[in-house]
């Protein structure tokens, strides 16, 4: 049974809200848009764009790999390329494919009708753009980063990396910085304020939960890399001696700032992602996750555990054994909560009714490369094992298959899962099946090979091998998985474009699945919701048939005399844990001051890059008076009544 | 599957050794073969747990095979609960066990067991490694490079620092990595329960040729090593007036390369004193013959783009002098 | 129009914890705050690790710090003052009075700072300490800095009359961030002038 808002633009209510909150047409429209469904949307393809920019640059690493003592790279097109696979994969695709899911679903799945502050999402997109065209402008002329996307010193200070590049990536580093931080800040507020009545904090979507924790560590662990690549360039241009031996600066004090920030960074680019699977995967069960509050539990813990363990990045430099000790034991402790999860996945297909659709391949594909990364991180948890696996090969194989089993696989299944609520029309389940299949295989082709030639010793970061070392039958068949993994996402790519033009039509809930953002059209409305529902449980179009409660939660065509807020650009806030309303928040309209804020900022930081005087003035004179606008206090008046439900 | 797990078995045989030189899980001296108990430990339970979720995996996808009854209906939890609550200790307790093996490892192989008879101090740099030979005596002490010669069944201490970038020194067969921090002296152990050769590689990025910078560990009974470090000691014979190739060398080498007992000083490149007795050329990027001599000569940027040894041209006649001068110096 | 059931009168925007930009301000403050945290661990780890005296070329002196220290702490009671009194009184002038005010000794504040900074011994590239010395001050003043802008602001807001009529949360912001600033002038003070002092 599905509750939908059809005919909602036909309805008198509809009609009012539509021309309150519909973008504005043309160029205008397209840069001052602060439609969280819009920017969503905006994230996903941007990212994934950078996904296959970063593919290629692996494909290429690949060709030169394939066998030993290969002259296609020269030493410095090489390190370019790593670096910038790195760089792209990890920061310019990871968190912002998570983030363009939660931008376009968090209101959806939460009952409101945007994200706390429209016009900082908007920014948040348009600063990611910005910092990914800043670190590539880089590339064409050759002096892309080239110091690995870890970047130590002294390897990357002036002395020993002379040249822009490093520089590019200190500098694009701190820029993209502001994006994630300003975005996490969104999510936040948007999570504890902006959620419809009812939507208590023990009915979120997993996803939601995953995101918040992740939203809530970016904000404490950035700062920690800006500050890192801030005096980097400092010790670069201004000859400052943070890491520089020669004046009493501390190469390891990078080391530890980078991984104060890379370790929970790490969890933030998957936690999000394992919620994907955790409200996707049981649909596709027909039953609800097993162990939600475990679930919920683990991800926090894993997310507080993931503070503590940044050392196991730094086993071999020499650190005392005490320390060495706790941050190994800590590691492996922070194996705990994954270990529910994995749990609760299986217990949840092994209690359910499997379905075998395209997401629920992903997702049960996923939960095998899961495990396989957590025993090889498990391995290199043992901080004497790790001395013999650290910096070879086996490495890559981990990390691999945590992001590309927990960030990767979730993401495409995602997608598969959530496109007919974003386009109104379903994608192709026989290509769905054989991209999942060629995906899986080539994967594992090219990445389980790592782990052997890991342990018989080849070096990671390195151009060539010798063939003495015995591992060049092992890189070839890498190479060949990573070029059938690539055909994989060409098939995806190709579905995604042929359901776009001629998908069959989709419907509100395709999947029937639980959650509110299937209570709405597909696509949704730009409003979302005409009047905001009222939520009883944690799955609301499934509450009838569960019988674990007698409450129902008021959606669609019953929730037509509750709150529709139509005074303007309106949504509801609510208490954070227990979701009363106890404010109306006035959303603002269409703006073009978060594409001048970045664009602002761009200037500002290729004036940096050149060290001009008049560039870095402008911008930061642009971005002054441009905040000063955003700021500007608008008048409304103090109070507002809001018909509520029985 | 089965396959990569065949030629996995198979680079461990011994025959396998040969052709992994730097694989680990073979290792048999104290400190390495520590690790590799360790490491064949926790790589069974991570095979294990693959398998044991695997097949929960498996079977709980195909025990109702894509069920045509897909209707929403009530569920109890609490048998679900009670055995992830099951797997979820049982879990805790493998990790437990890992962890404290772990610690016992590390204790174990954290010192030498007694005191190392032996220092050698390491200095890495881009991309070569400066070995110096400590002895109570300073008159015994000398320095080589891109080679460590160490006698057999006794803990040699090495000391480890970087004259630029971060590199870290291992030798896998023989012990865990440890890095070479610049202001740093970082110390580590290796001790060899077998004679032989033991090849070593840089496990730290440190520019565009961190990838061929590497080194031989050769282990000799003690009376050889003895009778090695005799030999180390002795000045090179000969002057450059006699002799054409130390001529060369003195003209177009010592700049940056030290020779014991000549007046060549430079110490921007590897000492090269008794380089006819070395193994290999240019951090163990190629055998040690007069032919690849000749060659690394006349191509260093070729055969090692970025290495910091020039390009020299010089004329054949000259390469060919110094080659023979060099292969001489046993 | 919406319909008017049970209804319920809601706040439109909100004060404090009830708005949303309330909590945003709680973010900055937090992510601002932690990368004070990460300054004062990079200055006590290079401290950490040299094996002479830290600052290698003694203590700071306290002079013009304590001076600093005082002053930018009354600019936060100033401030605090203004709000309360406009919250109370709706009077725009004293508002006004108290903003300029408190942006007077935050503006005395950088100026006596510089004066300190210029009479250093050192320069920002002489060596590790300098480094983080200048950098951990320099973050703060660029806090300052933006502060004194945001008053700017709130000021040029209040003489238009902006906050006359309720819908004064820029003002509570504004406000909790220059507070917020004075309160890490306090850890950065102990850190880098006091702690010096006893070793």
């Amino acid at each position: 049974m599905t509750v939908s808002q059809a005919d909602a633009t036909v309805s008198p209510e509809g009609r009012k809200l539509l021309g309150i909150w519909e973008t504005a047409p043309g160029i205008f429209g397209w840069l001052a848009t602060v439609d969280h469904k819009t920017i969503g949307i905006r994230y996903l393809c941007t990212a994934f764009f950078f996904l296959i920019v970063g593919g290629l640059e692996a494909l290429v690493m690949r060709v030169q790999l394939a066998q030993p003592e290969l002259k296609l790279l020269s030493p410095d097109a090489y390190n370019q390329l790593f670096s910038m696979h790195g760089t792209t994969m990890m920061f310019l695709y990871a968190l912002p494919m998570l983030s363009g899911f939660s931008n376009y679903l968090w209101p959806l799945m939460l009952g409101s009708r945007d994200m706390a502050f429209p016009r900082l999402n908007a920014l948040s997109y348009w600063t990611f753009l910005a910092a990914g065209i800043f670190l590539y402008v880089s590339f064409p002329i050759g002096q892309a980063p080239n110091g690995g996307w870890f970047a130590y010193v002294p390897n990357t200070s002036l002395q020993y990396d002379p040249g822009i590049n490093m520089d590019v990536f200190a500098l694009g580093l701190v820029f993209l910085g502001i994006s994630t931080v300003v975005g996490s800040a969104n999510f936040i507020v948007t999570l504890l304020r902006c959620r419809a009545p009812g939507m208590s904090v023990n009915r979120l979507p997993i996803i939601v939960w995953g995101t918040f924790t992740a939203s809530c560590a970016n904000l404490l662990a950035v700062p920690a890399v800006s500050l890192a690549c801030a005096m980097l360039w400092l010790d670069r241009r201004f000859g400052t001696h943070f890491f520089d031996v020669a004046g009493g600066g501390q190469p390891l004090l990078w080391q530890h700032l980078f991984w104060i920030f890379g370790h929970p960074w790490v969890y933030a680019l998957v936690l999000p992602a394992m919620g994907i699977v955790s409200d996707a995967l049981p649909v596709f069960c027909r039953r609800p996750l097993v162990g939600y509050t475990l679930v919920a539990i683990s991800t926090v813990a894993t997310m507080i555990l993931g503070f503590g363990v940044w050392v196991h990045h730094m086993f071999a430099t020499g650190l005392p054994v005490m320390s060495l000790s706790f941050f190994s034991a800590a590691s492996f402790v922070i194996a705990i909560p994954s270990a529910v999860g994995v749990f609760c996945w299986i217990a949840t297909i092994w209690t359910g009714k499997p379905q075998f659709t395209t997401p629920f391949l992903f997702f049960a594909g996923f939960v095998m490369l899961f495990v396989i990364g957590g025993v090889s991180g498990f391995m290199t948890a043992s901080v004497a094992l790790d001395w013999q696996l650290t910096d070879s090969y086996f490495v890559v194989a981990h990390l691999h298959y945590v992001l590309l089993g927990i960030n990767v696989f979730p993401v495409v299944g995602g997608i598969h899962f959530w496109f007919p609520k974003m386009t109104g029309r379903m994608m192709d389940e026989r290509l769905g099946r054989w991209t999942f299949w060629t995906m899986f295989i080539g994967f594992n082709a090219a990445f389980f090979p790592m782990h052997v030639t890991g342990l018989m010793g080849m070096p990671r970061r390195v151009y060539t091998y010798p063939a003495e070392m015995g591992v060049g039958g092992l890189n070839l068949l890498s190479t060949i998985g990573a070029f059938v993994f690539a055909l994989g996402v060409l098939l995806f790519l190709l579905n995604i474009g042929r359901s776009l033009r001629s998908g069959p039509p989709a419907g509100d809930n395709p999947w029937d699945a639980p959650a509110l953002e299937w209570s709405t059209s597909s696509p949704p409305p730009v409003y979302n919701f005409a009047t905001i529902p009222q939520v009883a449980s944690r799955h609301p179009l499934w509450e009838e048939r569960l019988g674990e409660t007698d409450r129902r939660s008021i959606l669609g065509d019953r929730a037509s005399t509750g709150m529709v807020l139509d005074r303007g650009k309106e949504t509801i806030g609510v208490t954070p844990l227990d979701a009363e309303p106890n404010v109306v928040l006035k959303m603002p309209g269409d703006s073009l001051l978060p594409f001048l804020l970045a664009a602002g900022m761009t200037v500002l930081f290729f004036g940096l890059l050149a060290r001009s005087g008049w560039a870095i003035g402008a911008g930061g004179l642009a971005e002054i008076v441009i905040l000063f606008l955003w700021l500007t206090p608008r008048q409304f008046a103090e109070s507002e009544e809001v018909a509520l439900h029985e | 599957m089965r396959r990569l797990l065949a030629l996995f078995g198979l680079c461990l045989l011994p025959g396998g050794c040969a052709r992994a030189p730097l694989s680990y899980l073979d290792a048999t001296s104290p400190i390495g073969g520590a690790i590799a108990s360790l490491g064949w430990g926790l790589t069974g339970i991570s095979v294990g747990v693959c398998i044991i979720v695997g097949l929960l995996l498996v079977v709980a996808i195909v025990r109702r095979r894509a069920a045509a009854d897909t209707a929403i209906g009530p569920v109890n939890d609490r048998l679900a609960l009670r055995w992830i609550g099951a797997g979820v200790g049982v879990s805790t307790v493998v990790l437990l066990g890992a962890a404290i093996w772990t610690l016992v490892t590390v204790h174990s192989i954290g010192e030498p067991p007694r005191n190392a008879p032996l220092t050698i101090d390491v200095v890495g740099q881009e991309w070569w490694w400066s070995v110096k030979y400590r002895a109570a005596d300073p008159a015994r002490e000398f320095e080589t490079a891109d080679q460590l010669v160490i006698p057999v069944n006794v803990p040699v201490k090495i000391e480890l620092t970087s004259r630029d970038v971060i590199h870290s020194f291992w030798v896998p067969k023989l012990g865990g990595k440890m890095d070479m921090i610049p202001s740093r002296t970082n110390v580590t152990w290796l001790e060899a329960d077998k004679i032989g050769d033991y090849r070593g590689q840089c496990s730290e990025f440190c520019g565009l040729q961190h990838a061929n910078m590497a080194f031989n560990v050769r282990v000799l009974s003690q009376a050889d090593f003895d009778v090695w470090w005799t030999r180390q000691l002795q000045p090179a014979a000969g002057s450059p007036d006699t002799d054409a190739g130390l001529n060369t060398f003195m003209v177009r080498c010592a700049a940056c390369h030290t020779i014991r007992g000549t007046p060549a000083g430079g110490i921007l490149g590897p000492d090269l004193s008794h380089f006819g007795s070395r193994e290999s050329i240019a951090a163990d990027l190629m055998p040690n013959t007069p032919e690849n001599l000749a060659n690394w000569i006349d191509n260093t940027q070729t055969i090692k783009p970025g290495v910091k040894m020039p390009e020299l041209h010089m004329l054949a006649s000259e390469v060919s002098d110094v080659t023979s001068y060099l292969e001489n110096l046993k | 129009m919406s319909e008017l059931g049970d209804g319920e009168v809601l706040p439109v925007g909100g004060t404090g914890p009830v708005s949303t930009a309330w909590w945003g301000m709680i973010c900055v403050i937090a992510t601002e705050g932690v990368l004070f945290v990460y300054l004062i661990f990079s200055y006590a780890y290079l401290g950490s690790q040299q094996p002479g005296p830290w600052p290698p070329s003694g203590p700071p002196s306290l002079k013009l710090a304590l001076t600093n220290t005082a002053i930018l702490i009354a600019s936060s009671v100033l401030l605090a003052w203004g709000l309360r009194k406009f919250r109370r009184q709706r009077d725009r002038r004293q508002l006004a009075f108290a903003l300029a005010g408190t942006i007077v000794l935050g503006a005395v504040f950088v100026t006596i700072q510089g004066f300190e900074w210029a009479d250093k011994p050192f320069v920002f590239s002489t060596n590790a300490y300098s480094s983080a010395f200048f950098l951990l001050t320099g973050v703060h003043m660029a806090h300052v800095a933006v502060g004194l802008l945001m008053l700017l602001a709130l000021l040029v807001w209040t003489l238009l009359g902006r906050f006359d009529r309720g819908h004064h949360e820029h003002l509570s912001l504004g406000a909790l961030y220059w507070h917020f600033v004075d309160v890490v002038w306090l850890v950065v003070f102990t850190t880098a002038y006091l702690v010096p002092q006893f070793k």
